[in-house]
């Protein structure tokens, strides 16, 4: 499987998903500057990774999203290419309206790091199928602003079309019915709050990020 | 031309002797601007006027140390060619005035201090002291200054791993917001600040130069009084985003040849780090402040040389290579300009709008600063052993401990710090000691900070030993092998000589302890005049220690981990209650003589545990410190959910077995065998063991009598800190 | 010329940090205070000085960037 991650201004944790992806396919992984208006060649998954693009100023994703790469990540999505959107990816995600609905300020208004539980609540899709349908995991959210919002009709059509991939046990930040994790219509953009790349090394506190980058490296490659 | 008058002297917190002295050096009076670039330099923040005859005195060297103090970090070896760059500093008087801002300045300076030797930083810590918490500038503050801190350190992407905080009323007027850093780096691409020859351009990089911060350097060296809310101006605002920019973008130019010395402007902004890296090198240095980015209109040139605008770097580089070095900043969307040359008249010349506005001799600005050996009176350790009521139940005291300010969970804290930013954090804050893996390899530092003020003000002495003795234990604790100390000296005013005294005593105090335990200083900060109308801080030395585990697989953590292990006490138990918590908390008195340590002691059990952990023999250890066995048994059971039936051994006196603060004592929990070979083997080493109990259930019981739920412990211990905080402002960041 | 915007929630949307300001408010004896929203305002100077040319431009620029019109609606000042 071939992966890119982008890399914003002031991204973060563009090294860690390289390291979690390149531990687990032994390849390379292609890392993109936001200038680029071009992914490399034969891309198969595209990470949009963690971190505080542009300082998270005037909203968290906004000038990311603005940036010349996201011409190529849009093709990309439309073309069926699968796209992971973790932490501040979620965000630049949602700005630029790949996936529906936006991501707050935390309800609590403190920024929270600490490992959380989650229910996979849908295991259809390219980045789930290696868990078990209702699998309780636990993966570490570190945000500020992770407080998932849309309307009433969005999150019924979330519901009723299988796309709430992630559920908090223990809501963290307020999000509407806990949702932690969507997927898009077309079930090849994930974006979500926690960061799975962080529970693939046993030294690191836990191994259950592990099964979502097999559900993609066994479909993909 | 402004005449030099005594007041404008005075104003610039120079005394009329050292203006003198700067008269002598010059040939000359000096002008309005060369009187504000040495009125910086020669404050007690930049030039460490008070303190460096004792400084001197420290232990500074050994085989793994690169680099000492001296520079903008100290440098040691950790093997395969990979270094470990760190330090601690302090950013006390601009936090309390505008805690967010203040926290997040001390952690961008700290990191710049860092990353400006070539390290990525890899982890954070801080040591915080705020006043008491009925003050009503407590809750304020600790929220600001956390806020403030997770603010710049998160953006950053740099985990912040842990550190420690208390309350005490001696921090009511000034608070201690000491901010440490751990980088890596390759032992062969170490920068360092001398810049050597002639001809060399000079390059200004980051953000554009503003009005921030004029004086910041003189403010952190004097007092606050009444009218210090006026200093507000003062404050710099720190921008994340830029410094994360300027921190890739400075790695990227490190990566070629191109630079020759590199130096951040922090305290006292261009005109410190011009002088300092001209001084180091020997070399003159001639800016042109017109080409200085600036941010606002107008600037004169005594506001350019002074500013304290954060993101800013100042570099030398070899002839030539500005284009490449510009291609990078400016990918990086920062600014960057060639701002001067290096020279070989060794005096630093500023030019403004085509004129020379300054011209001195860069030895008077730095080596010729002031040294003085400022008169202190010595005062006798505390002594007594105080008065208290032997019949008090020690479970019911145990509870009340757990959830006393200075000993209550700080996770209030510690989440608003993403801790595992960057994917090498294998021990997360709560325990002994933070330990973060050094990127692809097998190795880990461990990293800690410690002292404990009470301490230091009933013997100033034991107090300076006593920090550095629980560093080196926090690190062994969790199987390190202790390698270097970076060291935040907080003290009220030097000029009074009782705390004078505080200062020289903790001082060799710190020495004696590094020397015995081959634990150098490699770097540190000095923080003085701290004090609010004449009312001084606890004498407050904070030790930042670092060290280092081969293998990160053999390492211990304090939970206990299994039912029916034998919980060992390792080390001399007489029963110290004098300046204890328990004491403190439970009887109200801050009295009596500090603990002694025995760093021979210290030594000898030290490697005795670590060795047992290296040889992946044990994997649960605690450091017995505050609060003594009780709450260190407690904090084991906590970590771990596991109860343990524990028994006094040796004392008569429960409460001074349980909660006496002797030194030089670890808690080991292993398996039965394991520990029946331990015993052993200690008592054959001359090492004084006693067995406590057993690991299991789920409650902490005593002598097989007194019994408190686990669940109870911890209801004590997680809720002072949100239940205090639940009054707090909300955070207008952002 | 100059211009000021001013973005706001959108009505419905919960504003946790407006209702703690409310709070904090009430707390310090302002017990008439009720419905507290935050918002932001952004100032920009312009080149451009025909009015109507620089409210469309201003239009565009909130769609685009200053707010997002999922959660956010825009407010514009001409001065």
């Amino acid at each position: 499987m071939k992966s890119a991650v982008i890399v914003f201004p002031a991204s973060n944790c563009d090294r860690d998903a390289a390291t979690a992806l390149e531990s687990l396919t032994g390849n390379r992984t292609h890392m993109v500057w936001h200038q680029d208006s071009e992914l490399p060649s034969d891309i198969d998954l595209v990470v949009l990774p963690g971190g505080f693009s542009y300082g998270d100023y005037l909203r968290c994703g906004a000038m990311a999203n603005q940036s010349r790469i996201m011409g190529a990540i849009k093709a990309h999505a439309a073309k069926g290419g699968a796209v992971l959107g973790i932490c501040n990816g979620f965000q630049v995600l949602t700005e630029s309206g790949l996936l529906p609905g936006a991501l707050m300020r935390n309800a609590g208004l403190k920024f929270v790091c600490k490992p959380v539980a989650l229910k996979v609540e849908e295991t259809q899709s390219v980045f789930t199928r290696k868990y078990d349908q209702g699998q309780t995991v636990t993966f570490p959210v570190a945000h500020g602003e992770g407080n998932y919002y849309a309307d009433g009709e969005t999150l019924d059509r979330l519901e009723g079309e299988g796309r709430v991939m992630f559920r908090y046990q223990n809501n963290p930040n307020g999000s509407a019915r806990n949702i932690a994790g969507i997927l898009n219509e077309k079930r090849n953009v994930l974006g979500l709050m926690p960061h799975p790349e962080r529970v693939v090394d046993p030294l690191n506190g836990g191994t259950d990020g592990r099964a979502l980058f097999h559900s993609l490296i066994e479909t993909l490659s | 031309m402004t005449e030099i008058t005594p007041a404008l002297i005075t104003e610039h917190g120079l005394s009329l002797e050292e203006y003198d002295r700067i008269k002598g050096l010059l040939g000359r009076d000096a002008n309005l601007v060369e009187l504000g670039v040495f009125s910086v330099m020669w404050s007690e923040h930049c030039s460490y006027k008070s303190t460096r005859a004792h400084l001197r005195k420290l232990p500074t060297k050994a085989p793994w140390v690169l680099q000492g103090p001296g520079e903008n970090a100290g440098v040691i070896d950790i093997g395969d060619g990979d270094a470990a760059i760190f330090k601690m500093e302090s950013h006390n008087h601009p936090s309390f005035i505008e805690p967010y801002q203040g926290a997040a300045t001390g952690v961008g300076g700290i990191m710049r201090d860092v990353f400006t030797m070539g390290a990525r930083p890899i982890a954070m810590m801080n040591a915080l002291r705020f006043g008491e918490p009925s003050h009503p500038k407590t809750r304020h503050l600790v929220s600001g200054v956390v806020s403030g801190i997770g603010g710049y350190g998160n953006c950053m992407g740099v985990p912040t791993v842990g550190g420690e905080v208390n309350f005490h009323k001696s921090y009511n007027g000034n608070i201690l917001v000491n901010a440490m850093c751990v980088g890596l780096a390759r032992t062969d691409k170490i920068f360092l600040s001398a810049a050597k020859g002639a001809g060399n351009p000079v390059v200004y990089v980051g953000s554009k130069t503003g009005r921030d911060g004029i004086h910041g350097a003189t403010m952190a060296s004097a007092e606050f009084d009444d009218a210090s809310e006026e200093k507000r101006p003062t404050v710099q605002v720190g921008d994340p985003f830029t410094e994360k920019l300027l921190l890739e973008a400075c790695l990227e130019l490190m990566a070629t040849d191109a630079i020759i010395a590199i130096q951040d402007m922090g305290a006292a902004g261009l005109t410190s780090s011009s002088a300092e890296m001209g001084d180091k090198g020997g070399s003159g240095i001639e800016l042109d402040l017109d080409k200085v980015p600036q941010r606002e209109e107008n600037m004169t040139a005594y506001e350019m040389l002074l500013s304290e605008s954060q993101e800013r770097m100042l570099a030398v580089l070899k002839p030539g290579r500005e284009a490449e070095a510009e291609t990078i900043f400016r990918k990086w969307e920062l600014d960057f300009a060639v701002i001067g040359i290096t020279t070989d008249t060794n005096r630093l010349v500023i030019k403004h709008k085509g004129a020379v506005v300054a011209d001195m001799p860069i030895t008077a600005l730095s080596d010729a600063a002031p040294v003085y050996e400022r008169p202190f009176v010595e005062r006798a350790p505390a002594q007594g052993k105080p008065a208290y009521d032997k019949a008090k139940p020690v479970l019911a005291s145990l509870e009340k401990i757990l959830g006393a300010p200075d000993m209550a969970s700080r996770r209030w804290i510690w989440e608003q710090y993403d801790n595992s930013v960057m994917n090498d954090t294998v021990q997360h804050p709560g325990g002994d000691a933070a330990v973060v893996r050094v990127h692809n390899t097998q190795k880990a530092l461990a990293i800690t900070t410690d002292v404990s003020p009470r301490y230091c003000r009933a013997d100033p002495f034991n107090g300076g030993a006593q920090a550095v003795a629980e560093a080196y234990r926090n690190l062994t604790a969790v199987g390190a092998t202790p390698l270097a100390v970076t060291d935040n000296l907080n003290f009220g005013n030097p000029q009074k000589p009782q705390i004078m005294w505080e200062i020289v005593a903790g001082i060799d105090g710190i020495g004696a302890a590094c020397r015995a335990l081959d634990f150098p200083v490699i770097s540190g900060n000095c923080s003085l005049y701290n004090e609010t109308n004449g009312e001084g801080i606890l004498p407050t030395p904070a030790i930042g220690g670092v060290g280092l585990l081969k293998d990160v697989t053999k390492m211990a953590t304090v939970a206990f981990k299994r039912d029916g292990d034998v919980v060992i006490l390792l080390g001399e138990t007489r029963g110290h209650l004098s300046q204890s918590i328990y004491l403190r908390e439970i009887e109200g008195k801050e009295e009596g003589a500090a603990p002694v340590v025995d760093l021979a002691a210290e030594k000898k059990h030290g490697d005795f545990v670590r060795k047992l952990i290296e040889a992946g023999r044990v994997d649960t250890v605690h450091d017995v410190s505050d609060g003594g066995v009780a709450v260190a048994v407690a904090e084991m059971a906590l970590a771990g959910s596991i109860g343990a039936s524990i028994g006094q051994a040796g004392l008569p006196d429960a409460i001074a077995f349980w909660f006496g603060e002797d030194q030089g004592r670890y808690l080991i929990a292993a398996p039965f065998a394991v520990a029946e070979k331990i015993l052993v083997e200690a008592r054959d080493a001359g090492i004084i063991v006693a067995e406590l109990g057993k690991t299991g259930g789920d409650a902490l019981v005593i002598d097989d009598s007194a019994r408190i739920a686990v669940s109870k412990l911890r209801a004590a211990h997680e809720d002072w800190f949100p239940r205090f905080m639940a009054g707090e402002e909300i955070p207008l960041t952002n | 010329m100059k211009a000021r915007i001013f973005v706001t929630l959108k009505n419905g949307v919960l504003d946790p940090q407006g209702k703690a300001i409310g709070h904090a408010l009430n707390g310090l004896g302002f017990p008439s205070v009720g419905e507290v929203r935050q918002g932001k305002l952004i100032d920009l100077d312009l080149a451009e000085s025909d009015p109507a040319k620089a409210k469309a431009s201003l239009k565009e620029m909130c769609e685009k960037l200053l707010a997002n019109t999922v959660i956010e609606k825009y407010e514009i000042e001409l001065k």
